[in-house]
């Protein structure tokens, strides 16, 4: 995972051809004059077509490989277990549909669960970049922006009222819950004169979590049943059971993935700001809104099918940008599946650690990913917004 | 703040308003009315709200009752509830709010993001594992419980809090301090803290994580003179400073080169500020518990208010106490029975008024 980037130049340092990383600060671009080593060419003149296409090779190799890895950590979270289950054992498992032990324990916890976390993974990776791209802000997140807190206060809003149980009951209600916060966020960061810009947004989306997330704190303090169900929620798991409840989340996530991809080129062109954006002809009303849309389906399927690992959708999209360079276009698909490959590793870990249970991946997450992304943050070259 | 004057045709086009210097000695200001009206506005607010906050619930007692008795007069029982029970209460919920609002003005305008915030920096959260582990082990581990759950809770807190911050800081340190370095590795921090916290409330039994979900969502419920005296002298020792630094502040809203051709050190400025923030939200979240929401909000309020560029720092002072103070009051009085804890209620005064704002804006301020 971490090719050092140390061998030629930088991706980070953007040619003015492909797309440009917004200067809005000075600072970022002194700093980045300064990272590119001497040798480097200078940032604004046309870079030969042989160091873009080493570029291009590079990103296209760091592709490659998270794909590879994506498929070890799923052939990991499939052999590695509680039950020790030798690898033909599990082959014959696979292929066989005897109901085995070992074929129950294949077929209905790990194989759901593999699948889920690929999902929740590479969702919220993809949407924690979008977030980051559309606020331009680099704290930007699920549950920063309130979109997780809204699928709890819908998830304890059921439990209070309705006495529901069980994740099958609570799906509607967290997906519902995100899109409706995601669409409050929006709605509220767009009215009124300039649109949606990016500071609105993020602030609009600061006030919806600290208002839904004082509503959940005031209904679980009143209600033991409440408190219970939430705390349990509010860590995030990905030992997801049932088929039936990733069929039922699984066309959303597909389509919030294909919008999300698809915004890429309206990200870059928004990332010069608003009115570069406009006048290189691109509808900048038109590409925000799609991204709301992939965002809060994405949020929104991700934490109905495991609570609100937020976590994913803050960090890999930092890392993505480190290894893919700040083009969305790379960025995008980068963060997706580092995102998969994340969280399915720290499930793994999670399982393996504290044997026969296990640790929630939500704790997990943030015991590796905090202290890799801490590493990362303190290289010499920091890549910025 | 700019306004241009209609002016003949044969005049060159635009001339900018001039405004009334203001010279005392060798300092010299300009003067903007609406800043200095917001912050006295504010100020005037928070003496009534204060003053309600005194008079107000179980047992009312009149504006003037209250007056005298802060003076010395009144019986017996006015004097129990006013000094022992309502004052300190007020007070601590005054100097958090003032200390919150400070700590979020200096951090957002330091690292130069609306969303910044000492719980960004992990410092509040921070503050919460700490404390959130001593009230979930106290049951089971027999060991710390009752005397110290009660007076070490606090100082607990305080150094979850100002430990969270230093490690942030050294992390993020590399031949000096840059505030987007600092900004994510405050996120990492911030991450691993909260799982932290939501690990042991799912270890712990009901009854413990219902305790700590109280003290997680901030109250001021019993509060007395203990928690008034730390939050006070502090404030007394760091405001002054902090506003000191106020110039420093000025300057780095530039980038890093700029400042330090204006003779800033760049790197001392930074950390001093920084961690005269960190000191304040973890003094305060040690007084009252994490209330999230003031430290974000009542820079931006103010911000917008005042329509200044930066968050003011004195007015988000003020700022934060009043809604922490209106806060108080109205979780003491308006639900009866059911205390609802002050973090709550901070939220729900306070978001919809920054929705407010957000929607009436007059132009977009960067930060």
């Amino acid at each position: 995972m971490s090719r050092s980037l140390a061998s030629g130049d930088p991706s980070g340092s953007d040619s003015a051809s492909s797309h440009a990383a917004r200067g809005e600060e000075a600072s970022s671009d002194a700093e980045r004059r300064q990272d590119t080593r001497p040798g480097g060419t200078a940032r604004d003149s046309a870079p030969p077509l042989n160091r873009l296409n080493s570029r291009r090779r590079r990103r296209l190799l760091g592709i490659v490989v998270l794909c590879g890895l994506l498929l070890l950590s799923c052939a990991l979270s499939i052999l590695v277990g509680a039950k020790l289950i030798p690898p033909n054992a599990v082959f014959e498992a696979l292929v066989a549909t005897s109901s085995t032990e070992n074929n129950v324990i294949i077929y209905e916890l790990r194989v759901p669960r593999t699948i889920a976390g690929v999902l929740a993974g590479s969702s919220l990776g993809l949407a924690g970049a979008l977030m980051q791209g559309y606020t331009r802000n680099p704290i930007a997140g699920p549950s920063v922006l309130g979109i997780t807190q809204g699928a709890g206060l819908a998830v304890v809003l059921a439990v209070f009222t309705l006495g529901i149980t069980g994740m099958l009951g609570f799906i509607w209600f967290s997906f519902g819950g995100a899109l409706v916060s995601a669409l409050a966020v929006f709605v509220i960061g767009s009215i009124g004169r300039g649109g949606a810009t990016p500071v609105a947004l993020a602030l609009a989306g600061a006030a919806i979590s600290a208002l839904l997330q004082a509503l959940t704190s005031a209904l679980v303090l009143l209600d033991r049943q409440s408190l219970d169900t939430y705390r349990f929620w509010k860590v995030g798991s990905i030992a997801v059971s049932d088929m039936g409840l990733i069929q039922r989340v699984l066309p959303f996530l597909l389509l919030g993935l294909l919008l999300g991809l698809a915004s890429a080129p309206g990200l870059n062109a928004l990332s010069l700001g608003d009115d570069m954006a406009a006048a290189l002809g691109h509808n900048v009303a038109r590409s925000r809104a799609i991204g709301v849309a992939a965002i809060a389906v994405l949020v929104g399927g991700a934490v109905a099918l495991c609570g609100p690992i937020s976590f994913v959708g803050l960090i890999v999209p930092h890392i993505a940008r480190y290894f893919a360079g700040p083009d969305h276009r790379w960025l995008l698909p980068f963060a997706a599946l580092g995102g998969a490959c994340l969280v399915l590793l720290a499930d793994l870990v999670g399982r393996v650690v504290a044997r026969p249970s296990e640790i929630q991946v939500g704790v997990m997450l943030a015991m590796i990913g905090a202290p890799f992304f801490i590493a990362l943050v303190r290289r010499r070259r920091l890549m910025r917004l | 703040m700019t306004e241009s004057v209609r002016v003949p045709a044969t005049a060159p086009a635009v001339r900018v308003r001039e405004r009334k210097p203001l010279r005392i000695g060798p300092l010299s200001t300009v003067l903007r009315p609406r800043p200095l009206l917001v912050l006295l506005g504010g100020l005037v607010a928070l003496v009534v709200v204060f003053a309600c906050d005194l008079a107000l619930g179980d047992y009312p007692i009149s504006p003037l009752g209250v007056l005298r008795t802060l003076l010395g007069g009144g019986d017996a029982g006015e004097r129990l509830v006013v000094l022992q029970l309502r004052l300190p209460r007020a007070l601590t919920g005054l100097l958090v709010g003032a200390a919150l609002g400070l700590s979020g003005a200096i951090t957002q305008a330091v690292v130069r993001n609306p969303l910044a915030s000492p719980d960004l920096l992990g410092v509040t959260s921070g503050a919460g594992a700490a404390a959130t582990a001593v009230i979930v082990t106290s049951g089971t581990l027999g060991g710390i419980s009752g005397a110290v759950a009660a007076f070490g809770l606090p100082l607990i807190a305080l150094l979850g809090g100002v430990v969270t911050a230093v490690l942030v800081a050294l992390l993020a340190y590399r031949g000096g301090v840059d505030s987007f370095r600092l900004v994510l590795v405050g996120i990492g921090m911030n991450a691993l803290t909260v799982n932290a916290t939501l690990w042991l409330l799912t270890i712990g039994e009901t009854q413990d994580a219902g305790r700590a979900m109280v003290w997680l969502t901030g109250s001021l419920n019993a509060r007395d003179w203990d928690n008034v005296v730390p939050v006070g002298l502090a404030l007394l020792v760091l405001v002054p400073l902090t506003l000191l630094g106020c110039h420093a502040l000025g300057a780095l809203q530039f980038d890093d080169d700029t400042v330090r051709e204006l003779g800033v050190r760049v790197n001392v400025a930074r950390g001093a500020l920084l961690l005269s923030a960190a000191v304040l939200a973890s003094l305060a979240t040690a007084a009252a518990g994490p209330i999230a929401f003031v430290a974000l909000a009542t820079p931006q309020i103010a911000l917008r208010m005042a329509g200044v560029a930066r968050p003011p720092l004195v007015a988000s002072m003020v700022l934060g106490a009043l809604l922490v103070v209106a806060a108080d009051l109205i979780s003491r009085t308006m639900f009866g029975s059911l205390q609802l804890p002050v973090g709550v209620v901070t939220a729900v005064l306070g978001a919809p008024y920054l929705i407010y704002l957000l929607v009436h804006r007059y132009r977009e301020v960067h930060t």
